[in-house]
């Protein structure tokens, strides 16, 4: 019905695998979008081969930005934090599959920019994380 | 303002006619539906060709140039100041400031008037219903100096708490600045009764107009508004021009703001003397060719009349409020029709407000999502953003049916 909101995109913000909070956690980390107001947080426990192994996300916001962060997740448990550094914007762009305007963009690279600031271990997020 | 006849003389066909964007599809097929004014007002035709005549014809800078150019740009300047006082019921133009916008207008009381006549301990009363750009001017000032700042109340209705006012103003308040239409709820003000309670407690009186001025007729002389900020581009004129306007002695007596050309008489090595009013305000080259476009935009709006384009905007507001409120899970926030003008912010149950301006923005409607620069406000909602729709003389019922028809589709969309 509607290009946009893919199936994928409505099925993982209707039904997310990985929402919740950790706690205790080895890393967690919280940012918001100030034009909007979405909000995400992102919890990470790694064993101690250094691999996630466990991920999970809360706060509150639009579809992408939710979307985004579910499926962001799904990649994320078994990596390294080393790992997590690498992961460019268009890694999650392409499993979102849509074009996005440059507010949208904004939404759907939110949980990438929390992620990497807390693999980075920094006190504040900064939007050169998730360009390139 | 009181309530205004649903009867109207505006004539929205022939209006339409005068604005070209909204000949524009969004894409093939898909008309636009703009109900986003309450952000930036759509341009006439008129007010277009007042700014490409002025580059294609007259481009000079103003003031001190000689030659038919500069007298005409200049002119033309001058001539904007004076129809914008007209328009606001001000007989002496002195005392109208351009600036780039409402913003910079608060800013520039806040940095002058304020810093030099606010000391700590001093009071100054804001309401919980203010637009980003007349909180923190005060939120800077108040840092800086140790200024106390309070707020009246948004009551549940989305009206402002006059009993709280009264309350606050018997703590001897130096300042009240408010805004005479919420860009969030809709909501007018009681401006003449908060300006004459206000100036009964020895306080002087800012009104932010910037959606209220585009809207309805304002009167800063009936007001008895101490200053008035309002910017150009919301009422049919371009982006990059907005208005002060002051009382005379208050400006007199202010310093200047921004230091530069045009605003001074004399100037020394190590001093200058500030120029009259209003030029002591208005440093550097202005937006002359967006001077034209407010000069146009003032004459469209006069010939098209203040009083038809508040009523006409009356009755679809009404209509939009009815037709919203019958879309189940759809909640609209703000006073009932009476009290408020064409601004609509509403959530609908489980989806956020981002998504349901995307999928309107399949079928060519525009509206925004966010905290719209309000987000006390939205805090005391206990909302992290809403979706705004809003209305101006140019929209017609059957794109508030266009709304509706696609905010059932989200529903669909998104299974709620």
């Amino acid at each position: 019905m509607d290009d946009f909101y893919r199936e994928l995109i409505i099925e993982h913000y209707k039904n997310p695998s990985h929402k919740g909070e950790l706690n205790p956690n080895d890393i967690t980390f919280e940012d918001e979008n100030p034009l909007c107001g979405d909000q995400i947080r992102i919890d990470l426990r790694v064993g101690a081969d250094g691999k996630i192994t466990e991920a999970v996300f809360s706060g509150h916001g639009c579809a992408i930005s939710q979307a985004s962060a579910d499926l962001l997740l799904d990649e994320v448990v078994g990596k390294t934090l080393e790992e997590v550094k690498t992961i460019g914007k268009n890694e999650i762009l392409n499993v979102l599959g849509i074009e996005l305007g440059p507010v949208r963009l904004k939404c759907a690279l939110l949980p990438l920019k929390v992620l990497k600031a807390g693999a980075y271990g920094l006190k504040q997020a900064s939007d050169s994380l998730v360009e390139e | 303002m009181e309530p205004v006849s649903s009867l109207t003389s505006l004539d929205v066909e022939r209006v339409r006619e005068d604005f070209p964007i909204l000949q524009r599809e969004i894409r093939p097929g898909v008309p636009l539906v703009y109900l986003d004014s309450a952000a930036t007002s759509q341009k006439p035709a008129s007010v277009i060709e007042s700014i490409d005549s002025y580059y294609a014809r007259t481009n000079a800078n103003i003031h001190r140039g000689i030659h038919t150019l500069a007298e005409e740009a200049t002119a033309g300047y001058e001539a904007a100041r004076a129809k914008v006082a007209k328009f606001i019921g001000i007989s002496n133009a002195r005392q109208v400031i351009f600036t780039r916008n409402a913003t910079e207008s608060i800013n520039l009381v806040a940095q002058t008037w304020g810093r030099a006549n606010l000391h700590s301990g001093d009071l100054v009363i804001l309401t919980e219903m203010e637009h980003h750009s007349n909180l923190v001017p005060w939120q800077m000032l108040a840092s800086e100096k140790g200024l106390r700042l309070e707020f009246i109340p948004v009551t549940d209705e989305g009206l402002l708490d006059l009993e709280v006012y009264q309350t606050l103003l018997a703590q001897g308040p130096r300042l009240v600045a408010f805004t005479h239409m919420s860009n969030v709820l809709g909501t007018i003000t009681p401006a003449k009764e908060i300006i004459r309670l206000a100036h009964q407690s020895g306080a002087l009186a800012l009104v932010d107009g910037a959606q209220s001025v585009p809207h309805f007729p304002v009167n800063a002389a009936d007001l008895d508004a101490d200053f008035l900020a309002f910017s150009a581009h919301k009422m049919c004129g371009p982006t990059g021009i907005g208005v002060l306007f002051g009382k005379e002695a208050l400006l007199e007596a202010m310093p200047p703001f921004l230091g530069g050309g045009d605003m001074i008489r004399k100037v020394f090595l190590r001093s200058f003397t500030p120029n009259e009013l209003p030029h002591k305000f208005e440093a550097g080259t202005p937006a002359i060719a967006e001077a034209f476009g407010l000069g146009a935009a003032v004459d469209y709006l006069t010939s098209r009349g203040m009083e038809p384009i508040a009523s006409y905007e009356h009755g679809l507001t009404e209509y939009a409020l009815d037709r919203l409120e019958e879309v189940p899970g759809v909640h609209v926030y703000g006073p009932p029709a009476q009290n408020r003008g064409g601004v609509l912010s509403f959530t609908m149950d489980g989806i956020h407000p981002h998504d349901v301006s995307q999928v309107l923005d399949r079928y060519g409607v525009a509206i925004r999502a966010g905290h719209h620069c309000a987000m006390p406000l939205h805090e005391k909602l206990g909302l992290a953003a809403t979706s705004r729709a809003s209305l101006y003389l140019y929209n017609r019922t059957d794109e508030i049916d266009r709304l509706v028809e696609a905010l059932y589709t989200v529903k669909k969309i998104f299974g709620s």
